[in-house]
């Protein structure tokens, strides 16, 4: 099913919690909502379910405007991010439940959902637990029955929202890739809510960056990460360094350093902030001819593979740490020590004039 | 063997726990022993033939009787009041929150003359009752009306919390898999507070069964017919006869230990069906 | 088991949608079956209460509190809760310490016994202490012998008061000092507090709210008490007659009037009560609040 979200408001007293909000969700395609708390991801999912009502705007789905329809029009599964299920109830009931709601004409036998049950349970690979009670699961496997419920209505679409919020880190990768492989399986359309880069970045097919009630990007995960649309993107996706420079007539200067600046060739003497990522940075102990930055070493944190290092610029001292990441190889190499003088200088970088933070 | 008590850096345990205990014993356990050691004087047959004598099982009937449809009515309607108070908005709600601890606040003999004035033939009520045969002043029906009245907060203060406590995210789980209101009432929601609500319908039971001064005014007292338990023992008392007083009232105590224990299973299986996951 | 926890009624409302909020004439005709409800069994029978207490005028209303056996009915009353309320308090206190800041055996049942009063009839609770002290008690043929009168005097009053409110302080202070845990004492002894220190500074600033609810219950129940007072009375005029024995007399005497009148000021207490219940309960919760957002 094919989702359009056509100028979505909403808000809550003063708080604007939609502003705007426009959005093409294909048939299939696994869409991940990503943003900070308040920033609108959870009121749009909770929109699109038909748990919480617009100010103004639409929301079709096949084309058709289902912004008044109620919830049990939708056919769409909701999972919560505290599982929300029922404790009073065994774990094969919880997955039977929306099957022995429905009114008595299109309600399956007593053999027919419990062959679904059944059937559902093998999916998340739980059948084991049927006679359970929910107190009795990790939070895990909690959540896998949760979605399990939520299929058992058959939905057209499938929202999560945080649903993996709740969880520790190790169980939460697990799910993760298991939500991928399911959903490659199944192809419904899905849409999850997270605040969590990491997760989005791995498991949707697309992410929608969310700020303030609007949507900073549209893009694939590789899009978003290698070419933020803006700063706040650019900020909320992984560790990034600031410098401050200048930009005029496609040449920028951040320090000593001078670089081309094709994509803005019209500027004018005007002040830029470029946006350089931490893998994106070149160490070395020598200037070696070109431009660079001098900086010393203030911390230095080995994690795994990689080498974390925390430097500070010579000309404020002390003031914005750059975060610079090598591999142990290297390190090795340079062998570096804390206090050192290195010369730095970005490997990649994006700028953005008139945008002074 | 291991020790009564676990260790710990915090003073004051002997005091506390030598104070309590002797405080109990003098207070309660002591006199409340006195009941069932007094009534080992009576042989088996002698208790027996007290406490199963006519008047007696009529007063039983009525007391107990009276105080389940009392317990009923306030587990209904002390569902509703609980539901509205948590659920909806309306003016003058907190107020009327505040009021409905008032049986427990309000002495037992000012509601007992108070329901009385209302139900008789000529009061506030009486005078539209009556007319339709209704009696209900100095009749069982008036029992059931005190009981009704001292027992009323139980069920709400019992079911509110519990209600307060479901989080909205079930509700609308219930209704994403396409259940009704009703449905996710009666599958959900009912569930959910059937444990409170069956403790707060004990709780006013127990104490419905006890209960004397709302109801001795509004009752008659008529042997053998609105005549309740209570008063039998205070009338064996005023007659001097304290076994016959001492009998009847170990009956009461064993009923009322019973359903204090019954209690106790009803908050621990709530306790343990809402166990947060 | 006779008045809600405290925690009963802090009301939070969290915004419904209409997914989980009944269509309007369902909400409206609930409304309605329950104020009716409380109307006829609340509401009514407290303003009638009142009405009848002036039925007469002032004047009568006046004279009957004013009546010197009145006087002596608010006296006595005011005696017997002088005493049981401050004894209940320290024995609140005490197994309220004992309980939560320390793990024994037998824990539960000591909690059970503390709440056994609450299970007893009024009627039986007056009656054991007849059955002690009585003429045909255990002590009776010895406190005659010394001429002590303790059954039909004062102090049978005051003991069955004291036995009916037993639980009240103590059951408030249990799940409090429970929720609490011991953490404040214990960082308090590492910091070389002794047990005055301990309590006075930790401990009762953590609980002082709790502890006045549970005290303003506790006397509301003492000056209300009937069923085991009535027993234990003799209902001697101007003597042995609390507030609620003495509204007993009049409406028996068929003085309607002075009995409303002596009633409407029990009445008046229980508003009250309510009242700083009420102050209380709204307190806590604003500041439990903050710690409660999500």
């Amino acid at each position: 099913m094919s989702i359009e979200i056509r100028n979505l408001n909403k808000r809550f007293g003063s708080f604007t919690a939609l502003n705007n909000v426009s959005l093409d969700i294909q048939p299939g395609e696994l869409l991940a909502l990503l943003g900070p708390s308040g920033s609108g991801k959870t009121t749009l999912l909770r929109v699109i379910a038909g748990l919480e009502t617009v100010d103004s705007g639409q929301v079709l789905f096949n084309n058709e405007d289902a912004t008044h329809q109620h919830i049990h029009e939708r056919q769409v599964g909701f999972v919560f991010q505290h599982y929300a299920l029922f404790r009073n109830m065994t774990i094969f009931e919880n997955v039977a439940f929306g099957l022995r709601v429905r009114p008595k004409s299109v309600r399956p036998d007593n053999e027919e959902i419990n062959k679904r049950v059944t059937d559902l349970l093998k999916l998340v690979q739980l059948d084991w637990l049927g006679d359970r009670y929910p107190h009795q699961l990790s939070g895990g496997q909690r959540q896998r029955i949760a979605l399990a419920r939520a299929l058992a209505v058959e939905p057209k679409v499938l929202l999560l929202d945080e649903p993996f919020g709740a969880l520790d880190a190790k169980v939460r990768k697990e799910l993760r890739t298991w939500l991928r492989r399911l959903h490659d399986d199944m192809h419904i359309t899905s849409i999850f809510v997270t605040h969590d880069q990491e997760e989005a970045l791995e498991v949707s097919d697309r992410v929608v960056v969310m700020n303030e009630g609007r949507i900073e990007q549209i893009a694939t995960p590789d899009e978003v990460y290698e070419k933020p649309a803006n700063p706040f993107v650019y900020e909320f996706l992984g560790h990034v360094n600031l410098f401050h420079g200048r930009v005029h007539k496609g040449r920028a200067w951040i320090g000593d350093i001078e670089i081309d600046a094709p994509d803005h060739a019209e500027a004018e003497d005007l002040a830029a902030v470029a946006y350089v990522r931490p893998h994106d940075i070149e160490v070395d102990r020598e200037p070696n001819g070109e431009s660079a930055l001098a900086a010393q070493i203030v911390h230095i944190l080995s994690v795994g593979p990689i080498v974390r290092l925390e430097l500070a610029r010579e000309e404020n001292q002390g003031k914005n740490l750059i975060q610079v990441e090598i591999s142990k190889e290297r390190f090795r190499g340079l062998q570096l020590e804390k206090g050192d003088r290195v010369y730095i200088k970005p490997r990649r970088l994006d700028l953005f004039p008139h945008l002074t933070h | 063997m291991s020790q009564f008590k676990q260790h710990s850096v915090l003073p004051g345990f002997n005091l506390a726990i030598g104070f309590t205990l002797l405080y109990l014993s003098l207070v309660v356990l002591i006199p409340l022993s006195a009941a069932f050691i007094r009534a080992t004087e009576l042989t088996w047959s002698e208790f027996w033939t007290v406490v199963i004598t006519l008047r007696v099982l009529d007063s039983y009937r009525l007391t107990f009787g009276a105080s389940f449809i009392a317990a009923l009515i306030n587990a209904i309607f002390g569902l509703l009041v609980a539901w509205i108070l948590v659920r909806y908005q309306f003016t003058g709600k907190k107020i009327i929150d505040a009021l409905i601890d008032l049986p427990f606040a309000l002495p037992t003999a000012v509601a007992g003359i108070t329901l009385t004035a209302l139900y008789a033939g000529n009061g506030w009520f009486g005078q539209f009752l009556e007319p339709l045969g209704i009696k209900v002043a100095y009749t069982p029906i008036g029992v059931f009306v005190a009981l009704t009245f001292i027992g009323l907060p139980f069920v709400v203060r019992t079911v509110q919390p519990v209600l307060e406590d479901i989080e909205t995210e079930l509700e609308e789980a219930a209704a994403m898999l396409g259940a009704s209101r009703l449905q996710t009432f009666v599958r959900i929601i009912f569930p959910t507070i059937l444990p409170a609500l069956m403790t707060g319908f004990a709780l006013a039971f127990a104490r419905a069964i006890g209960e004397y001064g709302s109801v001795i005014f509004i009752a008659g007292n008529m042997p053998m017919v609105s005549e309740i338990t209570p008063l039998l023992i205070i009338t064996k008392l005023e007659q001097y006869d304290y076994a016959g007083a001492t009998a009847i009232a170990v009956v009461m105590l064993v009923t009322s230990f019973v359903l204090l224990l019954i209690i106790n299973l009803l908050q621990w299986w709530g306790r343990r069906r809402n166990a947060l996951i | 088991m006779d008045m809600a926890s405290i925690t009963a009624s802090s009301s939070h409302s969290p915004s419904r949608t209409r997914i989980t909020q009944e269509p309007r004439w369902v909400r409206y005709t609930l409304i309605t079956i329950a104020l009716t409800f409380l109307a006829l069994f609340l509401f009514v029978p407290l303003i009638s209460v009142f009405y009848e207490a002036l039925k007469k005028g002032v004047a009568v209303y006046i004279a009957a509190i004013s009546d010197p056996d009145a006087l002596a009915a608010i006296k006595l009353t005011l005696t017997a809760t002088a005493i049981a309320v401050p004894l209940n308090l320290i024995f609140g206190v005490a197994a309220a310490w004992a309980i939560t800041k320390f793990e024994f055996k037998g824990k539960n049942v000591l909690i059970t016994l503390i709440d056994l009063p609450f299970s007893v009839s009024p009627v039986i609770a007056g009656l054991i202490f007849v059955l002690v002290f009585g003429m045909q008690g255990w002590l009776g043929p010895w406190l005659a012998e010394h001429d002590i009168r303790i059954i039909f005097a004062v102090p049978g009053i005051v003991l069955a008061t004291l036995f009916i409110t037993v639980p009240f302080i103590a059951r408030e202070l249990i799940p409090l000092m429970q929720a609490q845990g011991t953490e404040e004492e214990l960082a308090a002894v590492t910091l070389g507090a002794n047990g005055w220190q301990l309590f006075w500074r930790v401990t009762l600033p953590n609980i002082k709210w709790g502890l006045l609810y549970g005290v303003i219950l506790c006397n509301a129940r003492a000056m209300g008490e009937f069923g085991a007072v009535s027993v234990v009375s003799g209902h001697i005029r101007g003597s042995t007659n609390t507030l609620p024995l003495h509204v007993e007399i009049l409406y028996n005497e068929y003085n309607f009037a002075a009995a409303f009148a002596v009633a409407s000021l029990l009445a008046l207490l229980a508003l009250i009560t309510l009242a700083i219940k009420t102050g209380i309960e709204s307190k806590v919760s604003q500041q439990k609040g903050p710690n409660h957002e999500h």
